[in-house]
């Protein structure tokens, strides 16, 4: 577990479209976070800052006591697991135990410590059996899982996830629910799925136009319907928050 | 291993093929085609031997004769390059029933023909026989640059990723009116390569990052090297050594 700091983070496309104009944002050790925007507002943009493949032109990031820098860069990459939107972006190896395998490898695990680590991160999200698979034979939502047991693998600290619920059926979506409250690491999750937002994260954040505009209780944030509106954000039809008993900090599957 | 991941090439069996290190079948592959291209062309005695060490393996890795034959098709753009070669060679020639055929030619055309047919025959065994990740670990053993091998690894991971793409776009252009009978289509599917190539370029910068997460730095990790011991190595390489032997006594009788 560990815990983010962000300040006045700027960050410009070399065209010179500005997608982030500021960022200030703290996520504090073991706490769950949703990261809540409409499209285009930086969501993507910022996380690639996090692993330092993006660099801001002003600011700061600081993951626990350690500040992002060309020094930093590969603690910090070990501490960031960062699961992408596209599990096949994520998953590039040709089968799930190379590719659990790739990240701690890279950092300096080796021999049977390497595949007791595999296992082990498998085993986390339930999916053992699929280590000789390979990824494009799989099902969305075991992909899924997968990308996150390549994480874990890395023991990072803060979990980043970026629209984990995209492409999951309702099954896959729920099994994902169980595994992310099941995990002890501090997490960041972009998504556009208000509901799951709701479910999982006690406390929410709305990004638009590249700064943090709302801060505060994921039930509040929702309930707000003149600052829903204004950042294009919209709860499913049907859906009220005021129905549903707001999540506890620390809940566990 | 299941047979849930195998590709097209690859017949589920446990032989003692099957279950050899795949970098002694690689390095016995290389030797046994090695052999096969240094035998000279009119030793046709040599050519049967050749057949006879490919057509053992065959039977000892226990995939059966259609499936071989069939994968073998790959053959056929030699084949009939082969049999173009009799009527283009050049003079002396000879009169073969109603063609008038050159002699250099018709040998270039065996040449060829047997060359081919016995590479690709040892070829699609070794595909038959060893799993596609089996194969990579293999050339990494076998010190084969890693980033070739990475590079290998990644047409196998994203090709059936980007023929989806492609399948994709096809199918988007019928439901939208497109005859897809053969020369209506090209001109559209062509069309459509630009922005496959763009998409898969964007694919290849997100995938990056993806690895550069994970505290990628220029090189491929290793991977874990289980010696393979002495007596192994001979027995695999047995068919490439009796290859070498016709080869050098064909060599020599000639």
């Amino acid at each position: 577990m560990t815990s983010l700091h962000i300040r006045g983070l700027r960050f410009a496309f070399p065209d010179g479209t500005r997608v982030l104009d500021g960022v200030d944002l703290d996520v504090t050790d073991g706490e769950r976070v949703a990261l809540l925007g409409p499209n285009g507002a930086g969501k993507t943009t910022l996380l690639l800052h996090l692993i330092g493949v993006l660099r801001a032109s002003e600011g700061s990031i600081k993951v626990g006591d350690l500040e992002l820098d060309d020094e930093n860069l590969r603690e910090i990459r070990r501490r960031v697991g960062l699961v992408f939107q596209d599990p096949d972006d994520q998953l590039f190896m040709s089968t799930v135990a190379a590719d659990v395998a790739f990240g701690p490898a890279n950092f300096g695990v080796e021999g049977p410590e390497l595949e007791r680590v595999v296992e082990m991160a498998l085993q986390a999200v339930g999916e053992s059996d699929l280590a000789d698979r390979a990824p494009h034979h799989l099902s969305g939502g075991e992909r899924r899982k997968v990308s996150i047991a390549t994480v874990l693998a890395v023991r990072s600290e803060l979990l980043v996830l970026d629209e984990p619920t995209s492409n999951l059926d309702p099954a896959g979506r729920r099994e994902l629910v169980q595994l992310l409250a099941g995990l002890e690491a501090t997490q960041l999750i972009v998504t556009h799925d208000l509901p799951f937002a709701l479910e999982l994260c006690p406390r929410a954040m709305i990004m638009n136009r590249g700064r943090i505009v709302a801060d505060g209780a994921t039930i509040s944030l929702l309930a707000d319907r003149a600052l829903m509106h204004r950042n294009r954000l919209e709860l499913p039809y049907g859906f009220d928050p005021a129905n549903i008993a707001a999540p506890s900090q620390n809940r566990k599957s | 291993m299941s047979g849930t991941h195998a590709h097209a090439l690859h017949y589920h069996g446990h032989s003692p093929i099957h279950r050899a290190a795949p970098q002694v079948k690689l390095l016995a592959l290389l030797g046994y085609v090695t052999a096969v291209v240094a035998t000279p062309p009119l030793a046709f005695w040599a050519f049967s031997l050749h057949a006879l060490i490919l057509l053992t393996v065959l039977a000892l890795s226990g995939v059966p004769a259609r499936f071989f034959l069939s994968r073998l098709a790959i053959d056929i753009p030699f084949v009939l390059f082969a049999l173009l070669l009799p009527f283009v060679g050049v003079a002396p020639r000879a009169d073969l029933g109603p063609f008038s055929v050159s002699i250099a030619g018709l040998i270039g055309a065996w040449n060829l023909l047997a060359k081919a047919t016995l590479g690709a025959g040892a070829s699609v065994l070794l595909a038959a026989t060893t799993e596609v990740p089996d194969l990579l670990g293999g050339l990494v053993r076998l010190r084969v640059p890693r980033v070739l091998v990475a590079i290998a690894a990644f047409m196998v991971r994203y090709l059936e990723v980007i023929a989806g793409e492609l399948r994709r776009t096809r199918t988007a252009m019928t439901a939208r009116g497109l005859d897809l009978s053969w020369l209506a289509q090209a001109r559209p599917l062509a069309a459509s390569a630009g922005a496959l190539f763009v998409r898969s370029y964007e694919r290849g910068e997100r995938v990056h990052q993806a690895m550069l997460a994970r505290g990628y730095q220029g090189e491929m990790p290793a991977v874990s090297r289980r010696p393979v011991s002495g007596g192994r190595w001979i027995i695999g390489l047995a068919p490439a050594l009796a290859a070498a032997v016709v080869m050098v006594s064909a060599r020599i009788a000639l």
